[in-house]
């Protein structure tokens, strides 16, 4: 017997390995319960970080755009319409206005990490007989690449962008049947043309971005645009992420300025996650509830099987609350060792699927994120709920007539 | 004279108080029990004999009278007092189930030694393994409660009613399903420790060669005492 537990746990222990089948099965049920929503949690968990971490580097956190051009509606007097029907006009490649004094202030703002001015704009590029509608990145490699990381995407080439250089997406590269080292002939709608070579093919994973991205230094991009001088858009990141929409509500109200936050981009994104999250809370408290099903059924049964023992130990002089502690003990402790023996499945089954799951192009899946916070959570509440069911059948227990269980 | 040590004084017990199926079972039962007295109660199967030793064993309440343990008025108490004075005062040994399967014999000794002290000590250990010798049982102290004759499991139930040097033991029916000599011995056993350490018991026996080799006997016929 040992020395250190009181006579609650000693007997709990007993009652529990004594009643071995029992204990295994439910113990198993409540391993299986934790499993799932162990390894359900921490996927989800490194798939969400894998998403926001491939986001985050292939696209700017914030960017900041002029503002829509709108058609303003002639008007007589106050309130009146003269012409219901509005049309939007077309949206031509314009400079911010005074995007040098925008750009110094958000260098400014202390949670704004990077800066960076694009020119964006459709031109065509040909080769040979094929051609091909993209849209054409103008940067500042050493800003820009901060922001968005071309090097980490590049899988052919390097991302050198001297004036006459072009890094192009892979997709691209295969519609024009070209490759690293070859010349490429870009077309404005301006009429302007120049003749770039190909530094390097990106791949950001995205079939459509990697047929039309291509990227080359600010000034040939502005050269190429007609548009000296000018930038379309100013690329940032910040400090705090899911800070991001806050601050580009700030940026715009402070400027003359439109500000996109990668959370309004990926709007799409975070309605699936939260729907994830809704469905993963439903399952969790369902997986919970079974559980705790689960554990009161079997010590229901083990306070009838074991009512003349609670006769006997009330007639020794075991008061209610000790017989009442024993049985909450037993639904904690099948609880925790349940969640113990859960958490590790969930663990190896997490480290087995990680091995093996791949992404199309050969990389992980999803980061495997085992933080120990999840464990100790999931232990905490396997235990909390092994109390909680425990707290019927306890009751019971303790309220067992030992007169009545005696004779039984 | 001898001191007493309990009283019964008019107790009645019903059964199904309130239902249609009312039954009293012990009427006006007047009894008394002196320190060091080794008592036998017999009787007919149903006459109350098991009801009278769970009132005395303070396991139930008389439906009305009193019951006096060393002068003090147990109706009372509440119960967690009655709880404590039932593990300090009084050890018991039944007919059927014992032992508590779960643990070793010296475990099953030490257990109301446990229950009032919390956690488990050498000293409680060595007490356990003292009260085994008496009852010749030292070499079994960690067979488990299973794995024991029923006179074997009878003799450790016997040091296991003794843990908390209790003032009475209640013995019902002790040695009901033992054969002749395992009978014999728990009986020598118990008269023994009564000789030796000044312990009451009451024996609720229907073996009349045992019974007379009491202190006294008592019969219950029907819910009355005859002496
Ligand atoms: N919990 C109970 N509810 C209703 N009636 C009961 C209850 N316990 C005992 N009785 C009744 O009370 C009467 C006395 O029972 P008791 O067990 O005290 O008899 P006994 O003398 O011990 O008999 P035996 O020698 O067979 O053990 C019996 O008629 C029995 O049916
Ligand atoms: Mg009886």
């Amino acid at each position: 017997m040992n020395r250190w537990l009181p006579f609650e746990w000693v007997t709990a222990v007993r009652f529990l390995r004594e009643g071995r089948l029992q204990t295994i099965f439910i113990i198993g049920g409540i391993a299986i319960g934790v499993a799932v929503i162990v390894f359900m949690s921490a996927m989800l968990a490194g798939l969400q970080a894998n998403f926001i971490k491939r986001v985050l580097t292939s696209q700017p956190q914030i960017q900041l755009l002029r503002p829509d051009q709108v058609a303003r509606p002639l008007r007589n007097g106050p309130g009146e319409i003269e012409d219901a029907v509005v049309q939007r006009p077309s949206q031509r490649v314009i400079s911010i206005d005074q995007w040098p004094k925008i750009r110094s202030q958000m260098l400014a703002m202390p949670e704004i990490t990077a800066v960076s001015p694009t020119i964006a704009g459709s031109v065509l590029a040909v080769r040979g007989d094929s051609s091909r509608a993209v849209t054409l990145t103008g940067v500042e490699p050493d800003t820009y690449f901060n922001i968005v990381r071309v090097p980490d995407y590049i899988v052919a080439g390097q991302a050198r962008l001297t004036s006459d250089d072009i890094v192009i997406g892979i997709e691209l590269a295969r519609i024009l049947g070209a490759t690293v080292g070859d010349k490429l002939n870009i077309q404005a709608a301006s009429g302007a043309i120049r003749v770039l070579t190909i530094a390097g093919l990106v791949d950001f994973g995205n079939k459509g971005t990697n047929q039309r991205a291509t990227f080359v230094a600010l000034r040939t991009g502005q050269s190429l645009l007609g548009m000296i001088g000018g930038v379309t858009t100013i690329d940032m990141t910040v400090k705090d992420i899911y800070a991001a929409e806050e601050i580009a509500k700030r940026i715009e109200a402070a400027n003359p300025v439109e500000a996109d936050s990668w959370i309004a981009t990926n709007a799409q994104f975070f309605t699936a996650v939260r729907a994830q999250e809704t469905s993963n809370t439903l399952i969790r408290l369902f997986v919970g509830l079974s559980v705790a099903f689960g554990i009161a059924a079997v010590l229901v049964v083990s306070v009838i099987q074991r009512s003349k023992d609670i006769g006997i130990l009330r007639a020794m002089g075991t008061s209610r609350g000790q017989i009442l502690r024993v049985f909450l003990l037993q639904g904690g402790l099948l609880g925790f060792v349940g969640s113990l023996v859960g958490a590790a499945m969930g663990a190896a089954a997490l480290i087995y699927w990680h091995s093996i799951a791949r992404q199309a192009d050969g990389s992980e899946l999803f980061p495997l994120i085992l933080e120990r916070r999840l464990f100790i959570l999931t232990a905490l509440l396997a235990t909390v709920t092994g109390l909680l069911a425990a707290m019927a059948p306890a009751v019971r227990a303790a309220r067992l007539d030992p007169v009545v269980a005696i004779r039984g | 004279m001898a001191s007493e040590l309990l009283r019964l004084e008019k107790v009645c017990k019903s059964y199904n108080v309130g239902l249609p199926t009312e039954t009293e079972v012990l009427h006006d039962v007047d009894l008394r029990l002196d320190h060091g007295e080794f008592l036998a109660l017999m009787g007919p199967s149903g006459s109350g004999k098991s009801t009278l030793l769970n009132i005395v064993g303070l396991l139930d309440r008389p439906t009305s009278g009193r019951l006096l343990i060393k002068g003090e008025d147990t109706s009372a108490l509440g119960d967690a007092a009655i709880t404590h004075l039932r593990g300090h005062t009084i050890g018991f040994v039944f007919q059927y189930h014992l032992l508590i399967s779960a643990f070793t014999a010296r475990e099953n000794v030490m257990m109301p030694m446990l229950v009032d002290r919390r956690f488990p000590s050498a000293e409680i250990e060595t007490r356990a393994q003292q009260l085994l010798a008496q009852v010749g049982l030292e070499k079994f102290a960690n067979n488990l409660a299973n794995n024991m004759s029923g006179g074997q499991q009878q003799r450790v139930a016997v040091a296991r009613a003794l843990a908390m040097n209790p003032d009475l033991v209640l013995a019902d029916e002790p040695t009901g399903n033992l054969d002749t000599k395992s009978a014999d011995a728990v009986f020598e056993l118990m008269r023994q420790v009564n000789r030796e350490a000044g312990t009451s018991f009451l024996l609720v026996t229907h073996n009349m060669e045992l019974a007379r080799r009491c202190d006294r006997i008592i019969e219950v016929v029907d819910g009355r005492i005859h002496a």
